[in-house]
């Protein structure tokens, strides 16, 4: 089959790998009919995710159609011919991680467990098409992939929705989401939002969705936020403007009530002499992260307010402003998406109406153009904001 | 050499101690065992892996067994790396998951079945131990060893560094199996 494979730092290339087959008695192979690029992707190619090796398959979004189910999996869960979208974490189902719904933490799915130990403390699930560490699973940017546990995590899609308006339940929507819920928003509160990509802008969608009173996206492309203003939302952008002052402006003076990160650990920064120390620790690998994202939120979130963490950070950061965190009272809470507790409520608000995913896809492209998305996405080239990709 | 090492597998003590006093699953989930048979009802005879030793094999006996509770064990007559094991069951306070604790003594010789023995611990001894409970509770939760593309062959996961890559494996590689 054809597959989108990393292939060195900064390069992917899509070439013929052998078709995925049954390893473990509840696992399926999907047929994928559609993927996409996620900017976590990026962190893989940009090189800052350890673990990573030459032709492993990338990709993490993908849905399709069952073509086979192994011995352990009931009918009653899976049969050949459902269509599904398959969640980006691998959980068990029966794990004490999963009991509590902390699926993207599930004891039993990372066979490199050992490694994800001695990096993060303890292990985390296994994730497709996303480094050793998380498992050495093949991803979805390819034609077909083997999905383990398959009785637990596919969602079956049984309307007439098109894949576009799905696909992202496997993970930037239950991610923004989570995000939004994690701030535990109330009628009054104003929330912003760092990062107006993909997942950023299903974090305002989501907020706006669960009730806050306003919604701040804060970027540097101006077409990013042009796209979350015309969603609804106010637009920041900290090229033209201080972050901090402008976020006074837009509060009476009081800061965001709550605050999300949706940048991680690549963020860009208007200060060019904090990012010249963050990226010259990361290129000596005595940091792993360029967290300015995170140092603004924590200082600009009103004092008893909460600051939520779905940007993707892999190892240690410098300059955390504990002190900001500590006497102001801010609640930091984080996690990689339990996209499997989501799914099924998201799908019901997308029927609704309440949720419109395909709003941020500006690309569709055949899966052997894959190297061509993930340039453009990258570079923000053409207005890129999402990419889906068709085997 | 003394190895402690534990986990909590979420399943009632009867069933985990139960699932531990049938020897011969040890080697489903053990890396350095090949197989154990039941000889009698406290008796068996282990054999183990290449890489602990080839043609490594001794006899062992249950020296104690409180049901749901403990298991002890200890290899009898000569063997060639002389060893003995206890575990414990207890109910973690979460009232459904049972803590497994487990504690190996070996008597490492000298010579070149030593070194093997020594090398195949390598300079983290625990680590053996840890990843054995850690498919132990895969096993016990969800039926089996989990496996990826980059690390397929179960239990043999940890000689597969540097893995190969996350893609799929051919026709060929699945059937040469672990010794691809």
């Amino acid at each position: 089959m054809r597959a989108n494979t990393w292939s060195g730092r900064n390069k992917v290339e899509v070439r013929d790998v052998p078709d995925p087959k049954i390893l473990n008695h509840r696992d399926a192979i999907v047929r994928i009919t559609s993927t996409a690029i996620c900017g976590s992707d990026l962190h893989l190619v940009d090189g800052y995710v350890p673990t990573m090796q030459d032709g492993d398959v990338l990709g993490h979004e993908f849905m399709g159609e069952v073509i086979e189910v192994g011995s352990g999996v009931p009918g009653d869960k899976l049969r050949v011919g459902d269509r599904v979208v398959v969640p980006f974490p691998i959980a068990c189902g029966a794990c004490a991680a999963c009991a509590a719904e902390l699926y993207s933490c599930c004891e039993n799915t990372n066979p490199n467990a050992g490694i994800a130990e001695k990096m993060f403390g303890h292990p985390v699930a296994g994730i497709f098409g996303y480094s050793h560490l998380t498992g050495g699973f093949a991803g979805g940017q390819a034609q077909y992939a083997r999905v383990p546990f398959a009785d637990v995590g596919p969602l079956k899609i049984e309307s007439e929705l098109t894949d576009e308006q799905v696909l992202f339940l496997s993970d930037i929507l239950p991610t923004g989401y989570m995000g939004a819920e994690m701030c535990d928003i109330q009628p009054s509160d104003v929330v912003a939002v760092w990062g107006a990509g993909p997942v950023g802008q299903f974090a305002m969608d989501s907020a706006r969705v669960l009730g806050a009173a306003k919604v701040i996206a804060i970027d540097k492309e101006p077409y990013r936020l042009q796209m979350a203003e015309q969603a609804g939302h106010i637009p920041v952008n900290f090229d033209d403007v201080d972050v901090r002052s402008r976020l006074l402006e837009l509060t009476g003076g009081r800061g965001p009530d709550k605050c999300i990160d949706a940048v991680g650990l690549e963020a860009t920064h208007g200060s060019a002499h904090i990012a010249a120390y963050d990226r010259v620790k990361q290129a000596v690998r005595s940091e792993t992260e360029r967290p300015h994202a995170l140092r603004q939120a924590i200082l600009s979130c009103r004092s008893g307010g909460v600051v939520s963490v779905i940007g993707v950070y892999g190892g240690l950061l410098d300059k955390f402003p504990a002190g900001a965190w500590m006497n102001r009272s801010l609640t930091l809470r984080t996690g990689q998406c339990h996209v499997q507790r989501y799914m099924k409520p998201l799908l019901q608000r997308i029927e609704r109406g309440e949720l419109d995913p395909t709003r941020i896809i500006t690309h569709t492209l055949p899966l052997d153009e894959a190297e061509r998305g993930f340039d453009m996405f990258k570079n923000k080239q053409d207005n890129c904001e999402k990419v889906v990709l068709k085997p | 050499m003394d190895l402690t090492a534990t986990t909590t597998v979420r399943k009632p003590a009867s069933e985990v101690y139960a699932f531990w006093r049938d020897l011969e699953n040890l080697p489903t989930f053990m890396a350095h065992l090949e197989e154990v048979r039941a000889a009698g009802d406290r008796t068996s005879h282990w054999s183990a892996a290449a890489p602990f030793g080839k043609d490594v094999e001794w006899d062992a006996e249950i020296t104690e067994e409180t049901p749901g509770e403990r298991i002890a064990w200890r290899s009898t007559g000569d063997a060639d790396v002389p060893n003995a094991g206890t575990v414990s069951f207890v109910p973690a306070p979460d009232g459904a998951s049972t803590e497994v604790y487990v504690s190996l003594v070996y008597e490492i010789p000298g010579g070149s079945l030593g070194k093997a023995v020594a090398k195949y611990f390598g300079e983290e001894p625990h680590q053996q131990l840890d990843d054995d409970l850690r498919r132990f509770k895969q096993v016990l939760e969800t039926g089996e060893v989990v496996r990826s593309d980059g690390a397929p062959w179960g239990k043999r996961a940890r000689k597969e560094f540097p893995q190969r890559p996350a893609q799929p494996l051919s026709d060929a590689e699945l059937a040469k199996g672990a010794q691809a």
